[in-house]
């Protein structure tokens, strides 16, 4: 399978419509009334955690199909949306805790139920990585990282539930009550920048896979051509085709 | 299935019985760490919810050393080809260790906590006995299940004693968190409060839907 077709436009695509979430925070977006220009870190940190979250249960379902079909390529297609939703995880708390310094006064603020459900969150998936490294056979490996990403997955629904209902809330409830929510012209913005933020998931994780796919390949001609000569390849986390 | 798991269960309970490797040891962290959070938090008796906290971390991380230990016998003796080659079901052993892991984790909870009360607590722990032991049985099947599943995760990979504890401690923070919070107002210093009925909910929704989780995925871990 070839995942690098349709990359060159949906990247063209993934450029244009962050851009113009970018023009449109700056220009179009009305300043918040309460918090004035800080308010405008919330069109990156809200997007960029909603897709990390979706990154995780993503890899969750690549994972069930995994298990149900023996298949190592849906294997590395769970590796490749975690390993790309940690980073989005590690970006959306680093300006998380950039916001709430603005806001709230102070770098980490453990009343705020989303901050503190999304940094459990984090450090169970950081897991993710040493406990691949630890396994040394390839099918167990895959096997084992799947039953986590499944566990993991389900997890995350639970422990953003529980911790809610341990703080008392002061996180600004973006779309809780219907109507009342972000003005229009904000939720336009929001709504491009999530689009935005999306479409940059899926090239990275198209690019990723593209480019493991072709290392294999690449592998697999060497081998052909060196036969036994060739050196093992470097033990790593990531799965091999 | 009743049967298989009646066997492993013994047997899991007769090597514990004469060995003595988990239960003393579990039990023994307990109390020193009651005695450095003594020194620690520089506080001669504890309540409310500093009390429910301190309680709840030295479970928790007494039960991380029995979680360690759950499969060692099986990979190391050979235990696991054993039952692999037996007609029964898969389940079973999930089932059985799950129990043993309960019953390691009641017995040392029957030294810990009374110890606990002893040397810590500052409201008598008799004022909502049977609404604590509720907290404890609770929180004790979830420990046991999502312990099962990590110990199973971590026994086959080469670095198992740091990966059951960075794996497990995040996967019950929400389990710790709900128990400490329904213990706190049972040792309040003036009286105990009423047991807060929501955060029972949670922890049994926990319970259920991990050990769907766990009878679900447990075959997958078997296979080799």
């Amino acid at each position: 399978m070839t995942y690098g077709k349709g990359l060159r436009p949906l990247a063209a695509l993934t450029a244009l419509t962050l851009t113009a979430a970018f023009a449109l925070v700056f220009f179009f977006a009305p300043l918040d009334a309460d918090q004035g220009f800080v308010q405008k870190i919330f069109y990156v940190h809200v997007p960029i955690g909603i897709v990390a979250l979706v990154g995780f249960m993503a890899g969750g379902v690549f994972a069930i199909q995994h298990l149900r079909t023996r298949d190592p390529r849906h294997d590395l297609r769970s590796y490749v949306a975690i390993h790309i939703a940690i980073v989005l995880a590690l970006g959306t708390l680093v300006t998380g805790s950039i916001w709430a310094k603005a806001s709230w006064g102070s770098w980490w603020v453990w009343q705020e139920p989303m901050l503190v459900s999304f940094l459990i969150v984090f450090l169970l998936y950081a897991c993710y990585t040493p406990l691949r490294f630890s396994i040394e056979d390839r099918e167990r490996q895959a096997r084992y990282a799947s039953v986590f990403a499944i566990v993991a997955g389900a997890f995350v629904p639970l422990n953003f539930a529980a911790v809610r209902m341990a703080e008392a809330y002061i996180h600004p409830r973006t779309f809780a009550t219907t109507g009342g929510g972000l003005p229009g012209d904000m939720l336009i913005t929001f709504l491009v920048a999530l689009a935005g933020v999306g479409l940059l998931f899926v090239t990275l994780w198209k690019y990723e896979m593209a480019s493991k796919n072709a290392t294999f390949k690449l592998r697999a001609l060497r081998r052909a051509l060196a036969g036994d000569e060739l050196a093992p390849a470097r033990r790593s986390a990531a799965p091999t085709l | 299935m009743r049967r298989a798991v009646g066997a492993l269960l013994r047997k899991d309970l007769l090597v514990e019985l004469r060995t003595k490797e988990a239960v003393p040891a579990m039990a023994l962290f307990s109390i020193s760490t009651f005695v450095v959070f003594h020194f620690g938090l520089d506080r001669s008796s504890l309540d409310g919810s500093l009390a429910a906290g301190v309680l709840w971390v030295t479970l928790l991380f007494a039960a991380v050393l029995g979680i360690n230990r759950l499969f060692v016998a099986e990979v190391e003796q050979g235990g696991f080809d054993g039952f692999l080659l037996a007609p029964v079901d898969r389940t079973s052993l999930l089932v059985a260790k799950v129990l043993a892991l309960l019953a390691f984790l009641v017995l040392v909870q029957l030294i810990a906590v009374p110890a606990f009360a002893f040397l810590l607590l500052g409201p008598s722990p008799w004022q909502a006995l049977p609404e604590l032991l509720a907290v404890l049985a609770l929180a004790d099947i979830g420990l046991a299940v999502i312990g099962t599943l990590v110990s199973a995760i971590a026994i086959r990979t080469r670095a198992r004693d740091l990966i059951v504890p960075i794996l497990l401690l995040p996967l019950l923070i929400p389990l710790v968190l709900a128990a400490a919070q329904a213990t706190a107002p049972l040792l309040a210093l003036d009286g105990a409060g009423p047991l807060p009925e929501r955060w029972l909910a949670i922890l049994a929704i926990y319970d259920g839907v991990f050990g769907l989780i766990a009878y679900a995925i447990f075959d997958f871990l078997l296979e080799d």
